[in-house]
Parts: C-alpha cells; sequence; structure tokens
C-alpha cells in the first residue's frame, strides 16, 4: 500500500486509463500539465470556458468512436452545460434506440466546507439522479476515487464522478497494483448490529468518529457507504436495515427530493425491510438553503460528527 | 459543369425523394398513422442535397428538429425511416425516437435533434474525432437561423476554429424562427458574416439552387479536409410549409413572400435545367418521380406491416450493456 491524496488518485485513475487506450481523450477548461506532458495536447485538450459546448463536444466524439474524460472542475459550472446534459448526453442512447455508445466520464466537486458560498458549495446529485440514462459516482475516499473512476472510465455509459472539494489533499491508502472498483456496489465499512448508518461522500468522514464513540458505549453501527448512485446497490442497504432494524442516512445535500429520500424509500417499500424496522428513518442533512459563506453560518448548515450523533441517538432512544 | 450527368441525376433523385417522403409523412401525420410532431423540410432540400452529395459515407452530419432531409440525403434508408415515424419496432430506433430523432450511425448521421441548436455541438465533437483520426473526415452541422442566436453555435464555431477542426457549419436560413420572422431576432441581414467573428470564411449561397451549394461545400469540405479549419455557409431558402403540420395550418408569413418563394421550388427549378441542358427528358424526369412515388409506396407497406414493439422495450437502451 501506499499513500496518496485524494487528488493524486483521481489523476492516476484518468492516467492509467489513457495509458490502456488511446481512443481516451481530455477535455477541461485548464488542462492538468500530468496529462499534457503525458499525452499531448492533442488528446488533452485546454477548452474554451463554454461548458455547454465542450460537454457536447464530448458527446459526439464519444458516440464517433472515442472516449472523452471530461472535467467540469466544480459542479457549478456543469449546470452551464445543462441542455446537454439534460436533453443530448442522458438521452441519447435510448432515443436512437441503442444503435450507439457513448462512453463519457465527467468529474465535478461537490461542494461545501471551503467558505466558498453559495455557487460554489453544492451537492445536486440528486438532480441528476432523476434523469434516467447517467451513472454515478460519489467517492468517499482516494482509494474509492480512483478504483471507481477507472470503471467510470471503462464504462460504455457516461458516468458521472461527484467528487468532494474539500478533500483533494486527504490522504489515503492506495494498493501498489492496480485495482479497479465495480460500480454499483455498495462498500460496507464497519459491520455493526443496532443501527444502518448509509453515508454518502464525504460525510463519512464525519461519520466515523460518531460511530467511535458509540462503539464505546456499547452500541454496534453498521456503516455503508453505497459509493454509486445510480446504479444504487439497495440490496446491500435493504439487508443491513433488516439486521439492524434502524437506519440513518447522512448526506451533505438538502434533504427534499435528495438521494437520501431515495435511499429510505428503498427501505421502507421494501415489505420484509419494512417489517424488520424498528424506529423511523432518520436522515440527517444539509439544511436546504443556498449555502453561506461565513464560517458560523456554513458550519451550522452542514452535518458533522455532533449532529451525526445526535440524530443516531435519536433512532435508539 | 464539373458534375457528371449521372450525379446531378441522383441529386435530382435525392430531393425528389425527400419532396415525395415528406408529403406522404404529412398526410399520415393529419390521417394519424404518424404521432407526436412532423416537422417538413419541404422547399429546402437543395441544401440537404447540394450539402451532402459532396460527402463521403464516412463523414458525419448532425441534423435538426426538421430532419428527414437530411437523413435522406446521407442515405438513409427509407423503410426504416417510415417505421420509426409509424412508432414500429423496425424503425430506426426501434420506435423510441419518432420523427424528431431519427439516426443512422453506420452512415454518419448522428441524429435529428428536438432542441434548436443542441446538435452543433454534438457534431463538432465529431469533427474533433475526425481530427484526431486523422483520415481526412470532415463533419457538417446542419442548423437554421434561429440557432445562430443560441450560445450552442457560437462556442462551438469558437472551438472548432480555435482548434482548426474539419467542420463545416450549414445554417440553412429560411428566413422564419418558427413563426418569429428571423430578421427581428438579429441585426445582421446574413448570417455568413458571423464568421468574420470567427475568423473563418462565411459563404453566401442561393439555398434552393442544388448545384450552387454543392459547389460551395466542395470548396468549404476541402478546406476542412486539408486541415485548415471550418467554414460556414449560409444557405438562402424557404420552409413551403408551417413551422408543423396541422391539420388547419396557419400560415402567419406574408402570402406574396410564400408565393414568391414557392416559384423559386428548388426541384422544378433543378429538374427544368436538367432537362433544358439535355441532362435528362420529361418522360425520364416522369419514370423517376414514378419510381420514387413506388419507393415511398414501399416503405409505408414497411411501416404498416412492421409490429409496433412490445411494452417492455420501453425499459431497454436506457443504458448500453
Amino acid at each position: 500500500m501506499r499513500t496518496v491524496t485524494y487528488s493524486q488518485a483521481g489523476l492516476e485513475a484518468v492516467m492509467e486509463e489513457m495509458q490502456k487506450d488511446d481512443k481516451t481523450i481530455h477535455l477541461s477548461t485548464n488542462a492538468p500539465a500530468a496529462l499534457t506532458d503525458s499525452f499531448g495536447t492533442s488528446r488533452v485538450r485546454a477548452t474554451p470556458i463554454a461548458e455547454g459546448g465542450f460537454t457536447g463536444i464530448a458527446l459526439g466524439a464519444a458516440g464517433s468512436g472515442f472516449r472523452p474524460i471530461v472535467n467540469w472542475s466544480m459542479v457549478t459550472f456543469s449546470f452551464v452545460a445543462m441542455d446537454q446534459i439534460v436533453n443530448q448526453v442522458s438521452k441519447i442512447h435510448y432515443m436512437f434506440g441503442g444503435q450507439a455508445k457513448f462512453p463519457i466520464t465527467f468529474r465535478t466537486s461537490c461542494g461545501g466546507g471551503g467558505r466558498m458560498a453559495a455557487q460554489h458549495s453544492q451537492n445536486p446529485y440528486s438532480m441528476f439522479m432523476n434523469l434516467a440514462g447517467l451513472k454515478m459516482i460519489l467517492p468517499s475516499t482516494p482509494y474509492d476515487l480512483k478504483g471507481l473512476l477507472k470503471s467510470a472510465i471503462r464504462e460504455d455509459n457516461p458516468v458521472i464522478s461527484f467528487e468532494a472539494g474539500n478533500m483533494y489533499a486527504f490522504e489515503g491508502e492506495i494498493p501498489e497494483e492496480e485495482y479497479t472498483l465495480p460500480l454499483g456496489e455498495a462498500h460496507i465499512l464497519r459491520e455493526g448490529t443496532d443501527v444502518t448508518v448509509v453515508t454518502l461522500g464525504r460525510m463519512l468522514h464525519d461519520t466515523l468518529p460518531a460511530a467511535e464513540i458509540l462503539d464505546k458505549e456499547g452500541v454496534s453501527v453498521e456503516i455503508i457507504d453505497p459509493r454509486t448512485l445510480v446504479p444504487m446497490d439497495v440490496d446491500t442497504i435493504r439487508a443491513s436495515v433488516q439486521k439492524t432494524g434502524r437506519l440513518v442516512i447522512v448526506d451533505a445535500a438538502g434533504a427534499t427530493a435528495g438521494a437520501t429520500a431515495e435511499i429510505a424509500t428503498a427501505a421502507t417499500e421494501h415489505a420484509e425491510t419494512f417489517a424488520a424496522m424498528k424506529a423511523p428513518v432518520k436522515r440527517i442533512c444539509a439544511f436546504n438553503v443556498p449555502i453561506p459563506y461565513s464560517p458560523t453560518l456554513e458550519d451550522h448548515v452542514f452535518p458533522d460528527a455532533d449532529k451525526i450523533l445526535a440524530g443516531i441517538r435519536e433512532v435508539l432512544a | 459543369m464539373a458534375l457528371s450527368a449521372e450525379k446531378q441525376l441522383e441529386m435530382l433523385r435525392t430531393m425528389q425523394t425527400i419532396r415525395r417522403f415528406e408529403e406522404r409523412a404529412s398526410e399520415d401525420y393529419i390521417g394519424g398513422a404518424i404521432y407526436g410532431v412532423v416537422h417538413c423540410y419541404i422547399g429546402e432540400e437543395a441544401v440537404a442535397t447540394g450539402i451532402c452529395s459532396a460527402l463521403n459515407i464516412d463523414d458525419r452530419i448532425i441534423s435538426t428538429h426538421r430532419g428527414h432531409g437530411h437523413c435522406i440525403a446521407k442515405g438513409a434508408d427509407l423503410n426504416r425511416m417510415m417505421a420509426e415515424l409509424y412508432g414500429r419496432a423496425t424503425g430506426y430506433c426501434k420506435g423510441k425516437g419518432g420523427s424528431m430523432h431519427i439516426a443512422d450511425f453506420s452512415i454518419g448521421m448522428l441524429g435529428a435533434n428536438g432542441i434548436v441548436a443542441g446538435g452543433i455541438p454534438i457534431v463538432t465533437g465529431a469533427g474533433l474525432a475526425a481530427q484526431l483520426e486523422g483520415k481526412g473526415q470532415v463533419a457538417v452541422s446542419f442548423f437554421g437561423d434561429g440557432a445562430s442566436n443560441a450560445g450552442p453555435f457560437h462556442e462551438s464555431i469558437n472551438i472548432a476554429s480555435a482548434w482548426k477542426l474539419p467542420m463545416i457549419y450549414v445554417c440553412e436560413n429560411n428566413l422564419w424562427s418558427a413563426d418569429t420572422e428571423a430578421k427581428g431576432t438579429l441585426a445582421l441581414e446574413d448570417i455568413a458574416a458571423r464568421a468574420a467573428g470567427y475568423g473563418i470564411p462565411g459563404v453566401i449561397v442561393d439555398g434552393n439552387d442544388v448545384l450552387a451549394v454543392n459547389e460551395v461545400a466542395e470548396a468549404a469540405i476541402a478546406r476542412a479536409r486539408a486541415g485548415e479549419g471550418p467554414s460556414l455557409i449560409e444557405c438562402k431558402t424557404y420552409r413551403q410549409r408551417t413551422h408543423t403540420e396541422r391539420k388547419e395550418a396557419i400560415d402567419n408569413r406574408p402570402a406574396e413572400q410564400v408565393a414568391a418563394w414557392m416559384e423559386r421550388d428548388p426541384i422544378k427549378l433543378f429538374a427544368a435545367d436538367l432537362i433544358e441542358r439535355e441532362v435528362m427528358t420529361e418522360e425520364d424526369w416522369k419514370k423517376m418521380e414514378e419510381e420514387i412515388a413506388q419507393e415511398v409506396l414501399d416503405a409505408v407497406k414497411f411501416a404498416e406491416e412492421s409490429p409496433f414493439p412490445d411494452p417492455e422495450e420501453a425499459l431497454v437502451d436506457v443504458f448500453a450493456e
């Protein structure tokens, strides 16, 4: 094993896959030097700041035999390309009867905790989950980012990688040898018997300390990271809730029509899982407000270990 | 005249095939066998034909919501097109697309598109692919005057010129953006003038003269194949019918404007020209029209005899397996 940052893990995934397949190309408003040095400016394009344009260009290149990797930078900027994402990328394979493949990976950083204020602190993945035709990953560690991103790049469908913007310097271990992580498989980080906590993205790192505290109190917490939002591994979540009888969901996005609502429903609409539940589902989410700038305000809006701890205690009571 | 007689007759055949196919599509839409919406290209056939007859099968194009003409000109199969309009399982998109979403990737036709300007970035990506492949292929974006006012046009053409992509941007200026006169929504008389803002050639051509369109297409395509970058071609043309087919279509365009353009029908003009130049006889033309009418009837028969998709097919193709 070796230690790399979240940022490095993402770069390694892209480098390795670009090395492997000369049909992979990279489009972003700032071309990473590591990529241009290795693959040249033909395959690694610095684009104008025109997200709609280069998102559509990636789609057309994908439909013409290439495997583009697009970095929108902050998810904020993906909204500039919304027509292409919603009307074209997500529907094109289906609308044309499956006659061509569109393998594209969109990388983007999600927000929160960086004092970046409303436009640059968003976690809008549930908006995209509602569109049929897009897969999406939400990596919470360097290990997950590298393994999932490599699978995303190899995938013959559009995949969005929602990465944690305030985690790029976060360090973690990855194997020396090559590895990938499959899309659609949740990760049980910690086995437990009293309560299931499903955490999304960077919230894992606030959930782990809460679980440690509860462990010392004799409460056994099972932590699940879905890793992939579409397709969602509902089987693993349901099996866990059937075992523990309790479900807490933690997300740095707002609760309204969120991924958390989808996860809660996956449990409660399933008869066997519902029958095993001993307490109502508890969601610990960001408040539904545009994210404010000042530290006292921003910190109040997002979940943290204390809020997660309190929420878990609520379902145990 | 550089084009062979055979080539010219083929162009006339393509134009007339588009015309006849759409006349029937309109009829069947009104009759109820075709659903949703049908946008006819009638009156603009010289544009798709003039451009596509200068392309190779491995060159790629993208179309608009008014897409039948581009499909046929690029060589799409009438049976599968009509079956798609009829919503049948044998259609190009297995009944999932309809008139606004016909594509045939095997002949480089990357699809009709229901979003004005939506296809322009996509086909520019095909231009990027062509440049990376380095085999001399080009890509053509068809769009209307309305799309030239939209962001994707400007973003795409800027990127294509900055990267010298082998692109041909073909503006079909039919003077009307749906029911709004184009001149009220842009200050320029000529959309081709916009090319100057991107440092590329902008050419104006009579979009109802198929040979003229073909000639400017050849020049732009040669430039693109030579790695010199994109061109913008503005084809001045006119849609003979209303924006969409309707049972009782209300046309708010000035009657004298419509009448003047009907006089300049691209098929009548070209057929008369070919007869005058003795490339064909009246009789040849009549025979060709009959053959085409039969092909369209065959396509209708194919569509009518094809099954509707199984309802469960609705759940297939969300993702590639």
